[in-house]
């Protein structure tokens, strides 16, 4: 066990497509990684501790909406080794933050509950609050980049 | 004969579980416990609002299908079909037999893969005693061979929503009037044996479930809600519920109520007062006797087990789902001769409300749009199946908590078992978080 790369697995704001095809790319990869991989924090797959904990990969999705997820992403930077950003709303913010591009119109609309729930004044892709170390981009991901990435992660 | 008891740890505890497990997105429950009693318990959906339906707003609609996939990524076929329908419904296009038929193997693609998500790797693992589908031992004949079901068995889901669509989330290729690439005859026909392949590995799984102990009967009175239709195809119906309750489907916006939630990011619903579930468990109570010929035959003892208000009876249906559209992929792949060259049919914007039902795997779902001369959308509207759900789903967990606290039984184990029953609902947070109800004139 103390050999295996520790990977953990987050979402924020987004439909979590790059998770589901996380999951099903498990279908046929999963036989190749047990052996070197321990999953740590996937909420998908299993209970995962509400500390987060230190890990080789943080592979995350999603945008940024809210400071509470904003501190989160923080924590997990400084647990991970490497942190990746998963799929388009993690790399560049969209669709997730297609508030931001809101008319005044829709911005009335939707003011009750930016206030009531305390939300951002405007969705942030990872790379404006950490540092990221490496993007698979798509909306889903891509599974071929994801995939290089994996393999040159457990041939290092 | 009860003495009080002074100073029991289980007599007051508060449960707080900021993110739920093995479900899709992120939910939280807080169970507040004083003397014994509930004081407080609060359900709710706590995904940041992404705001679909206002960004659906001066878009053209031929951009709507596309970009209404993405509120959810695993009923994101789902959203896709019933955009389309309610854009086709709007400007009156009626698309042919073949497109039909191969959206319906897209959306059987996505009806094996999901449910199979949800009944392997998030319910499976609860009835194992274990905390994960991969925990399960591989030196154990049994679980080793459920481990592989549940690889292979999404696998083929998986394959066959690649072959219709292009990719199983967010398929590309369906599209307004038709498929803007279509697949290959020779590709469908190879699926077929694995379709064979996967059939009694999910009647092992339908055995599974129907031998679990687990138990919740609301007492509350509820509807159970959805398309009602001939053939059980998902696509398409009349909105039926076991109150006895007709409606076109078009009509589900008038014939439910939303009910604020004011600590939910999310809306619920009520119909005539009584608490609402869809998914399969509805499905199933209302529409088991249109299941396919072969999924009758093989799943006959369990059918008697439906109507049935046992909420845990959802994880049930959803298997025997699995193999009824199994058994309809394999006669449509059967009955293909060829894949005629068709073009999507023309659309032309003109001024129109069009509204699209379908059932999507956890339930019914509903979008209406109001599309202007130039084809630009007004305005739009999106009803969710979890959504629907949401307020039985916190009337099951109190009444569970509140047995379980008259049997006595400690924080540990309450808390397990409402995770559990919140998994038996397959809740969509994703889904369910990001529309604000719309004001129709």
């Amino acid at each position: 066990m103390a050999n295996k790369l520790k990977i953990g697995w987050f979402s924020f704001t987004c439909c979590e497509d790059s998770t589901i095809i996380f999951t099903e790319l498990l279908n046929t990869h999963w036989k190749n990684w047990k052996n070197q991989i321990e999953f740590v924090h996937v909420k998908v797959l299993k209970k995962s501790p509400e500390i987060i904990p230190e890990m080789d990969i943080a592979f995350v999705e999603g945008a940024i909406a809210g400071d509470r997820q904003e501190q989160k992403l923080k924590d997990i930077r400084q647990k991970a080794k490497k942190l990746v950003a998963i799929g388009s709303c993690a790399v560049v913010g969209s669709p997730s933050n297609q508030r931001n591009f809101f008319n005044r119109s829709q911005l009335d609309e939707i003011r009750p509950i930016l206030e009531r729930f305390k939300y951002k004044e405007k969705v942030l892709k990872l790379s404006d609050i950490v540092k990221v170390d490496d993007v698979v981009n798509g909306c889903p991901m891509n599974e071929a980049v994801f995939l290089q990435i994996m393999d040159k992660l457990l041939n290092t | 004969m009860t003495k009080k008891r002074m100073h029991d740890i289980n007599d007051n505890f508060d449960i707080n579980l900021s993110e739920i497990s093995k479900v899709e997105g992120a939910a939280s429950l807080e169970i507040k416990v004083r003397d014994k009693k509930i004081e407080d318990l609060k359900f709710y959906i706590s995904e940041w609002k992404r705001f679909y339906t206002q960004a659906i707003q001066g878009k053209p609609f031929i951009a709507v299908p596309q970009l209404v996939a993405r509120i959810c990524g695993t009923c994101s076929n789902a959203h896709l079909l019933c955009s389309i329908k309610a854009i086709e419904n709007a400007l009156n296009i009626t698309p042919s037999n073949q497109t039909m038929l191969l959206r319906k193997l897209l959306y059987f693609g996505l009806i094996i893969r999901d449910h199979a998500l949800h009944l392997y790797v998030f319910s499976l693992p609860d009835i194992y005693k274990k905390n994960s589908i991969l925990d399960f031992d591989e030196n154990d004949l049994v679980q080793k061979q459920l481990l592989d079901d549940t690889f292979a068995v999404k696998e083929i889901g998986n394959q066959l929503s690649i072959i219709v669509g292009g990719r199983s989330v967010h398929a590309p290729m369906p599209t307004i009037g038709g498929f803007l690439k279509l697949p290959k005859l020779e590709d469908l026909k190879n699926l077929r044996p694995k379709l064979i392949e996967i059939r009694p590995r999910i009647l092992k799984l339908i055995e599974i479930f129907s031998q679990s102990a687990d138990t919740l009967t609301v007492k509350a009175p509820i509807s159970f809600n959805g398309l009602y239709s001939e053939d059980f195809s998902f696509l398409n119906g009349i909105m039926k519920s076991t109150d006895g309750k007709v409606a076109l489907g078009n009509e589900l916006s008038k014939y439910i109520e939303a009910v604020l939630i004011p600590y939910s990011h999310a809306r619920g619903f009520k119909l005539n007062g009584n608490l609402i579930m869809v998914g399969a468990l509805a499905r199933l109570n209302l529409t088991k006797e249109k299941l396919h010929p072969k999924t009758k035959i093989d799943v006959s003892k369990y059918l008697n087990l439906f109507p049935s208000k046992n909420i845990y009876h959802n994880n049930l249906a959803q298997s025997i789902e699995i193999l009824h559209v199994i058994d309809l992929s394999i006669d449509i792949i059967d009955n293909l001769t060829q894949i005629i060259d068709e073009k999507p049919a023309k659309a032309k914007p003109k001024e129109s409300t069009g509204v699209g039902v379908i059932e999507a795997p956890r339930g019914t779902l509903y979008h209406k749009y109001e599309i202007d001369n130039a084809g630009i959308i007004k305005k739009a509207e999106i009803i969710v199946p979890t959504g629907q759900n949401q307020i039985l789903m916190e009337r099951g967990i109190y009444e569970q908590t509140e047995k379980l606290l008259f049997e006595n039984i400690d924080k540990e184990k309450i808390t397990l078992e409402a995770e559990k029953l919140i998994r038996a609902f397959d809740p969509c947070m994703s889904c369910a978080s990001h529309f604000l109800r719309v004001k129709w004139k």
